[in-house]
């Protein structure tokens, strides 16, 4: 009876040791893993056929002539809301008919308005969009029937309809009062903040696909470089004393790491970034002014496991990507110990997070790609909106009946733009 | 100051909005003749001056201090404006985590209705007591990093690599170590299997073993009985004899894997390795051809250079689909008449015009028996005269594989660099006993030896300079130098003009 038991017990061993050895063959020639997130496996859904958007006719001051005063607009990492539209207006989802529309969109390039250096000035912003949906409210019926709550609008700015760069400012601000029930699409996440509304979607911010894709090495040039960033530390021009930009992490980061040869860090701005992102296993993703920023799909792009550095921050599309099995978070008061973290995690999490980063269906969903492929974050959108789908019979207000105040909020918002 | 400069001036947009919040600026505003405004004023101006003598917003601190409604806040600012003071500050910052509302650290409260526990604000800037690197993590970082390059080898690096075989002809002289230390450090890096067989000629020596023992690579080494003859030709034959008897070897141990020729004074690069697991049978590499040119001014003609810029190139040239069309040989005719005949010459020393270090095969090519061997092959058995290059061990040229990117990718380096015939090195390169001969060192900024170290030999060159061309320049420039400098003694002059006379 001994005997047949250590038979039996080997058996299970045997049988354990050769079922490892599948996945690891797998592994070789196949070495990527699925993502599934909170909503389950969604990264390759097809929108189509699951939803239909009318896109409201603006006239163009709201959307063209911006455009054409600044064609930059089509280059920062603002410009998910012109492609957006662009893609909306002849995708498979549009419908010409708005009785049988599920969502509606409204054109307006809130975050067009540029400086001589490119960045966009906020100020006309919530005037710009109070006058968009006065217009779409008056001309159509839709609005008013749900208050806009079967609207979505597209504001990529740095705290999303806060409409401000600042963040006291924004938060003061809060969201635009007419934006209160329609789903924003933004860039902008963090828990339990005033500018992240309850349901809305947060999207990667725009980063040129075609200029990452002329960086790309050869995969089997080894990463010898463990951790990688190349930024600013201290924003001298608007915070010389350090603490206020980033929250003093930045400024952490490189008092505690300066010397350290593993962390390649610096403020220069290499011609090579995209080429030595590729060659490093960890890329710092640490806040800034806002804790956003397109760090987070280059590294994507590239393979390099995202070290993100900021408070309850909400990443793009967090229900369909589970961010926490591909990326690293690390608390802003533990980025002292940040060679500690990183170098205490075991290889085999590191090699399943880099196999994750290798499928590419996730680098699909952060790409806004021209013309716009199946699962890239256009994509990634609708889906987002046809999982709210359907809509709960409470959106429907009575006729005539009002729950929107339309003249709440700063007195220079009601100036008519 | 305030909203007006904020739409105008994008650039001050953050810091212009605390300057407008706090109270002490409505002092620049306000009448001055009010004594509250006086007070205030006075006060703004103490505070700046402060600030400029501690470098940070004196005011600021004053004003959370009196007004703050957060609890128990030690807040200390970084003193960021003095840079060693930055390194040594220990700075924490306990942030409140009061869940009521949001406590700024600034002077007005914050509308904000939710539960965040990111506090926005200042915030000190956290420094650890010893923000340096820690052995064990790097350490543990460097495993990472080798764990993850292994993986990467598995995915995208050659599947199934086969073992290499390097052959390698050498013999002792001065630059033997130079060269093969050279070698072998490449060899020990090349992440797949290797087998190293070293032919000697004259015979096994304890030199060669000791070297290549050093490498802990798999090595075979095989002496020659000849001695390797000082005529560029003659050395040439030899070492392909040397090659051709490696051959052999494989063949009778039926070695299995791809066989290259390092040559001992070669430059071989990684990638050389990792493309080479591409052959099939026969391939063949590019090889960069490095010559000296000792005599710069007449080697080369500049018109005929203009015309047709050539590349020291040996190797295999495609055409445009890919295919092998013929072969890259180095130019000779700018050399004509000027390159090294004997070992120690000073001249350029040429290559064949088809090295054998460009070209790899499979060793099953060179075992015994049919197997599935393609028939151009010659039996090496068969092969009784000298073989030039590898070339001569096969019947049909065209079979000859092009490696990196069709001959586009330089892989190697070819370069022969040798001493003077009759220059001696310590065996082994330990000098034992000791030297005896001292030779104190005049062209140093330390102060002068005591003058009475005995004046026993001062030998000729040791510490001058070396060859010398133009004897009566350098002569004049010597004495010219000599004279300037302050620890000139007689003995110095007298030396100087004598082996300079010698010279």
């Amino acid at each position: 009876m001994e005997i047949w038991r250590w038979v039996f017990i080997g058996i299970i061993f045997l049988a354990d040791f050769i079922v490892k050895i599948e996945p690891f063959k797998l592994g070789r020639s196949q070495p990527t893993e699925r993502i599934s997130g909170s909503a389950g496996d969604v990264l390759e859904d097809d929108p189509v056929g699951r939803l239909k958007v009318f896109v409201y006719e603006l006239p163009s001051k709201y959307n063209k002539k911006i455009l054409q005063k600044d064609p930059r607009c089509l280059n920062h990492m603002f410009a998910a809301e012109i492609y957006m539209h662009r893609f909306l207006l002849s995708s498979p989802v549009r419908t010409l008919n708005p009785e049988e529309a599920d969502w509606f969109y409204t054109p307006v390039y809130t975050t067009c308005d540029l400086t001589p250096n490119g960045l966009p000035l906020p100020f006309k912003s919530p005037r710009m969009m109070r006058s968009a949906i006065q217009l779409i409210s008056s001309n159509w019926p839709y609005w008013n029937r749900t208050e806009g709550a079967d609207h979505f609008f597209l504001v990529p700015h740095d705290f999303g309809a806060c409409f401000h760069y600042q963040e006291e400012k924004a938060i003061e601000r809060g969201i635009l009062p007419m934006l209160q029930r329609a789903t924003l699409v933004q860039t902008f996440g963090q828990r339990n903040h005033v500018c992240l509304k309850e349901g809305s979607i947060t999207i990667p911010p725009y980063a040129p696909p075609q200029k990452m894709q002329t960086h790309l090495i050869p995969e089997k040039t080894p990463r010898s470089i463990f951790v990688y960033f190349r930024g600013l530390f201290y924003d001298v021009g608007n915070d010389p004393e350090g603490g206020y930009y980033a929250r003093g992490a930045r400024a952490a980061v490189w008092e505690n790491f300066k010397d350290n040869p593993l962390f390649d860090i610096s403020t220069e701005h290499p011609t090579t970034y995209y080429e030595d992102m590729q060659r490093a296993v960890f890329c710092l993703c640490p806040l800034g002014w806002a804790p956003w920023s397109p760090r987070l799909v280059e590294a994507v792009i590239f393979g390099c496991i995202p070290v993100i550095i900021a408070d309850d921050i909400v990443l793009p599309f967090a229900d369909a990507i589970p961010w926490e099995e591909i990326g690293v978070y690390v608390d802003e008061k533990d980025v002292p110990n940040l060679d500690t973290i990183l170098t205490s995690i075991p290889p085999e999490v590191i090699l399943r997070k880099q196999r994750l980063l290798a499928n590419p269906s996730m680098k699909q969903a952060m790409l806004f790609p021209q013309p716009a492929q199946s699962g890239d974050a256009f994509h990634q959108v609708l889906n987002g909106l046809a999982r709210k789908l359907p809509h709960d019979k409470s959106v429907y207000l009575k006729p005539g009946e009002r729950v929107l105040n339309w003249t709440a909020g700063p007195v220079g918002d009601l100036k008519p733009w | 100051m305030k909203l007006s400069a904020l739409h105008q001036s994008y650039l001050s947009r953050r810091s212009n909005s605390f300057r407008s919040s706090g109270p002490l600026d409505s002092a620049s505003d306000a009448g001055y003749k009010s004594s509250a405004a006086v007070f205030w004023l006075i006060l703004h101006g103490l505070c700046c001056l402060i600030s400029l003598v501690l470098g940070f917003r004196f005011s600021r601190l004053v004003f959370f201090l009196l007004f703050s409604t957060s609890s128990s806040n030690l807040y200390t600012p970084p003193l960021r404006s003095a840079a060693e003071l930055a390194k040594t500050l220990d700075v924490h910052s306990v942030q409140s985590t009061n869940p009521v509302a949001n406590n700024l650290q600034l002077p007005f409260p914050n509308k904000t209705a939710t539960n965040s526990r990111v506090i926005v604000g200042r915030h000190g800037i956290r420094i650890r007591p010893w923000p340096h690197p820690d052995p064990v993590e790097v350490m543990k970082a460097h495993q990472i990093l080798e764990r993850v390059q292994k993986e990467q080898r598995l995915q995208f690096g050659v599947k199934d690599p086969r073992t290499i075989i390097v052959v390698t002809p050498t013999y002792v002289r001065t630059f033997q170590a130079l060269h093969l230390t050279g070698v072998m450090h490449s060899l020990m890096v090349v992440p797949y299997d290797l087998i190293w067989i070293v032919m000697e000629a004259g015979g096994v020596s304890q030199e060669t073993a000791s070297l290549i023992a050093k490498s802990g690579l798999k090595t075979i080494h095989v002496g020659f009985n000849q001695r390797m003859p000082n005529s560029w030709d003659e050395r040439h034959k030899l070492e392909s004899k040397m090659r051709l008897h490696a051959l052999r070897i494989v063949r009778e141990k039926k070695l299995d894997g791809i066989v290259m020729f390092a040559d001992d004074s070669n430059m071989h690069s990684m990638e050389l390795f990792d493309e080479i697991q591409n052959v099939k049978w026969f391939g063949a590499i590019s090889v960069g051809i490095l010559t000296t040119s000792a005599n710069i001014a007449e080697s080369l003609d500049r018109k005929e250079e203009e015309e047709n810029p050539r590349m020291p190139i040996q190797g295999p040239a495609c055409n445009a689909s890919n295919m092998l069309a013929g072969w890259h040989t180095f130019n000779i005719l700018p050399f004509a008449g000027k390159t090294a005949v004997n070992i120690d010459d000073r001249l350029t020393v040429l290559p064949r015009k088809l090295e054998w270090s460009g070209f790899v095969l499979n060793s099953r090519l060179l075992w015994k028996g049919g197997e599935d061997k393609p028939e151009w092959i010659q039996d090496i058995d068969m092969l009784d005269g000298d073989v030039e290059s590898p070339l001569g061990l096969i019947t049909d040229p065209s079979v000859v594989e092009p490696l990196g990117s069709c001959g586009r990718q330089v892989l190697l380096w070819w370069l022969r660099v040798e001493a003077r015939t009759d220059s001696k090195f310590p065996p082994r390169w330990v000098i034992d006993p000791p030297l005896d001969i001292t030779i104190p060192s005049k062209r140093t900024p330390w102060p002068d030896a005591p003058p009475e170290l005995p004046a026993k030999e001062k030998p000729e060159m040791g510490i001058q300079d070396p060859i010398v061309k133009h004897v009566t320049k350098t002569r004049t420039s010597r004495s010219k130098h000599r004279s300037k400098r302050k620890h000139e003694t007689r003995t110095d002059t007298q030396t100087s003009t004598r082996h300079a006379e010698q010279n």
